[in-house]
């Protein structure tokens, strides 16, 4: 075991490694830094001061080593576009980010579940056929055009819910919640149904085949045959053993819904990373491109350690093979 | 039971033609009997074919400032008041007619969609091929870079590589190659689904007989992996080319929602629904809603045919 989670330890380190290479690169050939920090006035020799002073004619392996260095501080430079530490605009918008990701997740799961299961043990009930339809129509649904009907009729139309933005925000510390105010919490509602649709038609699909598996296998033949209720086989022999591969696949999840917020934000101009970064990439603003792009890594390398050592927690067969 | 062993279906006229055959094989019995397979397979043709045709179908060219008259500009459809006949969905800010943007969106839409199907398809099975039948090292190395990509959504990678084009590339060529770029951040999204299949499917052909003959006849690396491997590897790839290019239509608009996709001057479905957002808020939803339902018919029909194509290949999986 311990074993196991050195070697995937060391590989999480060769990926932050890897994606710190090129975002490192991006830095290094995608347009000039210098250009970006000063104005035209500037002297050919005060732009070659200033190289000297950030260290740009430094050999490359000392000036990644530098990057590594100031990345794991935080500090990824000033960015080119909005003139600020990158480090304090991701910090103002990550808490929006992450608010939003996880009401979804918990959305996504609080139905997705249920619904899976409901239609794994009713297959022929005219719900479950409506279920499936419908996921299969919300597979091919893109996020954003979710995100535009959602607001033509609650926002247009109907003019229940604000349209954009978080509504008002508290500050606790350095954190800034919107769930604490009435505008915050309806300004999260039809973001929150946007991200989450789309996780949900995975989840509802992912339940329903892994539940039709249990139920096949002879465990369950067996526990019918003592004469259980039905209830207690459903719920206390096939969903326990459905949810191992489904708590795999949340973990992953969990990462793509911070992936797919990036479309959400846009859609309804949420102040989260998101929206930051879709704005850095039209603009071509490197180091929020670079920062965003290393926060994201070390969230997806954080998730799929611990999906893995889930594994071992809940399947007691992978403890006994190490 | 072996397969050897079954019987063949009796047959009273063997077909010999290849169209013969088709037409008896399991692959049309189970399509001929699916009326929402049927459904989608006209919606798509349709689809595919308008687009194709759009300055033949099209009622007028929207991009031709010649037949663009600004009194015509935010006309609702035809059906409601104030609505123009000859504009059946209405028309935009410019006075395009949405119908006819539609088609040619459609066009932009599925060239995007197609080429990048093809470029990831390339990439994807040649990395498969190679890692499946070198194994060892390379197959290692080639594997652990598929699998740390897997772990991150396409369209972040679309995105990303999409941000870096455009670094590279002076800003007054956005524009021109900015559907070349496009192809290529989408195809590089999504190599990986081919190259995992095809390597699966190679690691278990090259210890055949066949593979073994060509070698001991001194045939290349190469030509036993295109000419002789490839042939056999090939029906998976086609399920996962139908499933991906539902996929690659929709990050396609996703990154021209987001405006670093196609640019306006010829817009895809994607560009026009970002246009249309705009104004949504003053009440000409048509602009937005009838590419966007364009798209989702599209994407939908799509999906139901590689769902089935998929099923009808391997009924194990169903």
């Amino acid at each position: 075991m311990l074993f196991f989670i050195a070697r995937r330890l060391a590989q999480s380190v060769l990926v932050m490694l890897t994606v710190a290479m090129i975002a490192f690169a991006l830095f290094q050939y995608v347009g000039d830094p210098i250009n970006n920090m000063v104005d035209q006035d500037t002297s050919l020799a005060d732009r070659e001061r200033l190289r000297q002073e950030l260290g740009l004619n430094d050999p490359v392996p000392v000036q990644f080593w530098r990057f590594v260095k100031n990345a794991a501080h935080g500090d990824f430079g000033v960015s080119y576009r909005l003139r600020k530490p990158v480090s304090e605009l991701i910090a103002e918008r990550f808490p929006a980010t992450m608010e939003l990701s996880l009401i979804s997740a918990l959305l996504a799961l609080g139905v997705g579940i249920p619904m899976g299961v409901y239609t794994a043990l009713h297959r022929e009930r005219l719900p479950s056929k409506l279920f499936m339809t419908l996921s299969l129509i919300g597979v091919s649904l893109p996020t954003f055009l979710i995100g535009i009907f959602l607001i033509l009729f609650f926002g247009v139309q109907l003019r229940w819910l604000p349209t954009f933005g978080r509504g008002d925000v508290v500050h606790i510390g350095w954190w800034s919640t919107g769930l604490l105010t009435k505008t915050g919490l309806q300004s999260l509602i039809m973001p929150a149904i946007t991200l989450a649709i789309f996780q949900m038609t995975l989840i509802v699909r992912l339940v329903r085949a892994e539940m039709l598996e249990v139920m096949r296998t002879d465990y369950i033949k067996f526990a019918r045959a003592r004469g259980l209720k039905t209830r207690a086989i459903h719920f206390g022999h096939a969903l326990k053993n459905t949810l191992v591969p489904v708590i795999t696949i949340i973990g992953l999840q969990v990462g793509s819904i911070i992936a797919f917020a990036i479309i959400t934000e846009s859609v309804f101009q949420w102040p989260g990373m998101g929206l930051l970064f879709v704005q850095a990439i039209s603009e071509v603003d490197i180091p929020v491109m670079a920062a965003y792009l290393m926060l994201i890594a070390l969230i997806f390398v954080v998730i799929n350690l611990i999906v893995d050592i889930l594994y071992f927690v809940i399947d007691p067969r992978l403890r006994v093979q190490s | 039971m072996s397969d050897a062993a079954r019987p063949s279906p009796a047959r009273e006229t063997e077909p010999k033609t290849a169209i013969g055959r088709f037409f008896d094989s399991d692959l049309w019995w189970s399509f001929s009997h699916s009326p929402l397979v049927i459904i989608a397979a006209i919606v798509t043709v349709v689809m595919i074919f308008s687009a194709v045709f759009a300055p033949l179908v099209a009622p007028c060219n929207p991009f031709d400032l010649a037949q663009l008259d600004l009194m015509d500009s935010l006309k609702p459809p035809a059906w409601l008041e104030g609505g123009d006949p000859r504009y059946i969905f209405g028309t935009d800010d410019q006075g395009r007619d949405i119908f006819s943007t539609i088609l040619y969106g459609a066009r932009i839409s599925l060239l995007v969609g197609f080429l990048s199907v093809i470029l990831a398809m390339l990439i994807g099975v040649t990395v498969g091929l190679i890692a499946g039948y070198t194994g060892g090292l390379t197959d290692t190395i080639l594997m652990r870079i598929a699998d740390v990509q897997l772990t991150f959504p396409a369209i972040l990678i679309a995105l990303l590589v999409d941000g870096v084009m455009r670094g590279l590339l002076p800003p007054e060529m956005h524009e021109e190659v900015a559907i070349y770029v496009l192809v290529l951040a989408i195809a590089l999204s999504s190599w990986v689904q081919y190259a995992r299949t095809v390597r699966s499917s190679a690691l278990v052909e090259r210890t055949k007989e066949y593979v073994q003959a060509a070698q001991v006849i001194g045939l290349p690396a190469p030509l036993i992996l295109f000419r002789h491997i490839l042939p056999n590897v090939m029906g998976p790839v086609l399920v996962i080319a139908t499933i991906q290019l539902a996929l690659a239509i929709i990050i396609e608009a996703t990154l021209s929602f987001l405006g670093v996709g196609v640019p306006p001057t010829s817009p895809s479905l994607g560009t026009l629904i970002r246009i249309g957002n705009d104004y949504l808020f003053s009440g000409e939803w048509w602009i937005t809603v009838f590419p966007g339902l364009a798209l989702i018919i599209l994407v939908l029909a799509v999906n139901l045919l590689g769902d089935w194509l998929r099923d009808a290949l391997n009924p194990k999986l169903r």
